[in-house]
């Protein structure tokens, strides 16, 4: 309880309620904006929190991230164009409800089960802390080396299709983290007698480049469009009615959007896809999904709105983050000398709680906001794509110039941002070296600490945590070589789809 | 086609214009850096192989190499698709924009934060096809927006410039402060 007042009175400071505002009403704007996304915002605004506060800071970043989507579902219904990667799939049922008339409809249907699904998700990490705070310390050198490793696999099998892609960019990624000064034997690596390398490739750079520079790239270098959404007309609050007819398919999708969350690589597609499929497979009308179905669009929005905060657990408990944008955070803690892990939950558990507030905050904020403004948002996703490519590539150069105010970090960054555009052109995934660059650098700092402890490989395994991480590792590797058996022996030719354009905003 | 899909077909990503040639020059790229190893990396004498500084650089670039080799192996096995050259020379066009993202941070230390992103920002809004006045001046608006929330009220560590020396007293030190 005590610990429940540390964290309020956190929150009850004019700057973080400030920085909860415009992160949360921001948050909903790029989102609404197709071209931006929060990954974009995030790493433009990561060095300017640097000076900040860490809950100011993090409450502002925490506030983009859990709001984006919210205004991500408006351009997918409205327009059939996602504002956010993870709204891809609101656009299936959105959009058709738009094209009957019904738009009012599907975007107040989309803000409830939005709101469903981010309190949802809130109320597990609440109630899951306790376990937390009993489990993390159970979390040694071995078991987070493990956990990392498990993310890693993860991640590259999240990308069906492309595993080989995914495979080499987050080896990639892992092989840019060791670039440079080895900080226990003192020995230089790759750095071909370069004093700039010494320091090593910064995260911060990388991430700009591939997430923000390229992004301006790629719109500048796009024909020019500008988004025509109609504005909605009705009372915003009546989704929250319809969406109590149908409780039990967004509590299952805010589910499986906390299990599927907690998991590093997986995320909001697959905890879509997996409560669309079971929204559909319960439903009374299963051949309405695709052309208009409530409960599809329910589904999709509860699920992904369910994943921000349980995407803090693995990263708040383990100091592992499951995807870009909690990576970006982590160097955030980092920065502050906040280190995420076990400790945090004995150490910082006012932070923790002071998170999950802000978190509730930022939901309610949110949902207010836009009970009262869809119709002014209409208006700002017109913004033309290449003016926005412009202002994305000034406002690159804040974030990369401020870092150290080197002119190398900005050829560096514009390196990667062409490597980023190319990524995207091809439709690869630039999150796999990210999550390299990350869980690699986790991954040999704890290895070499647990090695001491190691008299055979064995003892890798022999705690009960690590031999759990260790089986889940071998049981992935198992279901992803069955599941290559049966799509061998099935061989049916697939359409194209533009589905997991996710970097492409 | 029905619009409803498996969650397996959901999840699958396909190939676009110019894949084989990315995955040609990542292939190259990373065996160049493995064939490096012995130089660029050290072998501490009797140390654990799992500690040793050498040992992530090679077990990555290995990798990166393994996968890039297979990511080529699928790309030469699948059907061809148009475009590919095309697609490659707008990789290379791109580099423009890298250029322009480079010059504009050589010339913020030399002219000052507020004149050169106004600069670039008219500039780049004209060099991407914008002719209308309303649309340059809402570039140059919203540069100046940008300064003001970064440099004057963020206070976001960026440079003054050496032009700004050159101004009356008064105005430098404001200048130097807040733009």
């Amino acid at each position: 309880m005590e610990n429940l007042l540390a964290g309020f009175e956190m929150l009850a400071r004019w700057d973080v309620v400030l920085a909860l505002f415009i992160g949360s009403i921001g948050g909903v704007i790029i989102g609404a904006i197709p071209g931006v996304g929060p990954a974009v915002a995030i790493a433009i605004l990561l060095p300017a929190t640097f000076g900040l506060d860490p809950i100011v800071g993090l409450t502002m970043l925490l506030g983009i991230y859990g709001s984006s989507m919210y205004g991500g579902a408006i351009p997918a219904v409205l327009i059939n164009t996602p504002g956010t990667a993870v709204n891809a799939l609101t656009s299936y049922d959105g959009y058709p409800m738009t094209q009957r008339g019904e738009a009012h409809r599907a975007v107040s249907l989309a803000y409830s089960a939005s709101f469903w699904g981010g309190i949802f998700g809130i109320l597990c990490l609440i109630l899951l802390s306790p376990v937390l705070a009993l489990v993390a310390p159970m979390f040694g050198s071995r078991e987070i080396f493990l956990a990392a490793l498990l993310g890693i696999i993860l991640v590259i099998l999240a990308h069906r299709g492309q595993i080989f892609a995914a495979g080499l960019l987050a080896m990639f990624g892992i092989f840019l983290q060791t670039v440079g000064l080895d900080a226990v034997t003192y020995t230089q690596r790759y750095t071909f007698g370069q004093s700039f390398l010494s320091s090593g490739v910064n995260l911060i750079v990388v991430v700009l480049g591939l997430f923000a520079l390229s992004q301006a790239f790629f719109l500048l270098t796009e024909p020019d469009n500008s988004p025509d959404a109609k504005p909605v007309t009705g009372k915003m609050s009546a989704g929250i009615k319809e969406l109590l007819k149908h409780k039990r398919v967004a509590t299952v999708a805010s589910g499986f959007g906390v299990v599927l969350g907690m998991i590093p690589g997986t995320g909001e597609f697959t905890a879509q896809f997996m409560s669309y499929t079971y929204a559909q497979k319960t439903s009374k009308d299963p051949d309405a999904f695709g052309k208009g179905s409530p409960e599809g669009l329910i589904a999709s929005e509860a699920a992904n709105n369910a994943v921000p905060a349980a995407a803090m657990i693995p990263l708040l408990a383990l100091g592992i983050p499951g995807e870009a944008l909690t990576a970006m955070m982590l160097s955030v803690f980092y920065v502050h000398n906040v280190i995420p892990g076990p400790q945090l939950f004995q150490n910082n558990i006012d932070l923790v709680y002071g998170l999950y507030f802000a978190l509730i905050a930022l939901n309610v904020i949110v949902m207010v906001f836009l009970l009262f403004s869809t119709n002014l948002l209409t208006k700002i996703i017109r913004v033309p794509t290449r003016f926005l490519g412009v202002m994305i590539l000034l406002l690159s150069f804040v974030g990369v110039y401020s870092l150290r105010n080197s002119l190398t970090d900005c050829m560096i960054a514009a390196g990667f941002g062409v490597l980023g555009l190319i990524l995207k052109r091809l439709n690869l995934p630039i999150v796999p070296i990210i999550l390299g660059m990350v869980l690699g650098g986790i991954m040999e700092v704890k290895l070499r600490s647990s090695m001491p402890r190691l008299k055979t490989p064995f003892d890798m395994i022999d705690r009960p945590i690590s031999f759990i991480l260790f089986a889940l590792i071998l049981i992935v590797l198992a279901l992803h070589v069955r599941t290559l058996i049966k799509e061998w022996r099935a061989h049916e030719p697939e359409a194209d789809h533009d589905l997991h354009d996710s970097q492409m905003r | 086609m029905s619009r409803v899909q498996t969650l397996q077909s959901l999840f699958k990503r396909y190939r676009r214009p110019g894949d084989i040639v990315f995955a040609w020059f990542i292939l190259g790229f990373s065996v160049l850096l493995l064939s490096q190893i012995a130089d660029q990396t050290a072998w501490r004498n009797g140390g654990k192989l799992f500690a040793q500084p050498r040992f992530w650089p090679a077990v990555s670039l290995g990798g990166t190499s393994v996968f890039a080799a297979l990511h080529l192996i699928s790309s030469a096995l699948s059907d061809r698709i148009e475009g590919r050259w095309k697609e490659v020379l707008l990789w290379f066009k791109s580099l423009e924009y890298a250029g322009w993202f480079i010059a504009y941070a050589l010339v913020v230390p030399y002219v000052g934060y507020l004149p050169t992103t106004v600069a670039f920002a008219l500039a780049l809004a004209v060099r991407v096809g914008y002719r209308k006045i309303s649309t340059l001046v809402i570039s140059a608006l919203s540069a100046v927006v940008i300064v003001v929330l970064f440099k004057t009220l963020l206070k976001v560590n960026l440079p003054s410039g050496l032009m700004y020396e050159s101004l009356p007293d008064g105005l430098r030190q404001i200048m130097l402060t807040y733009f």
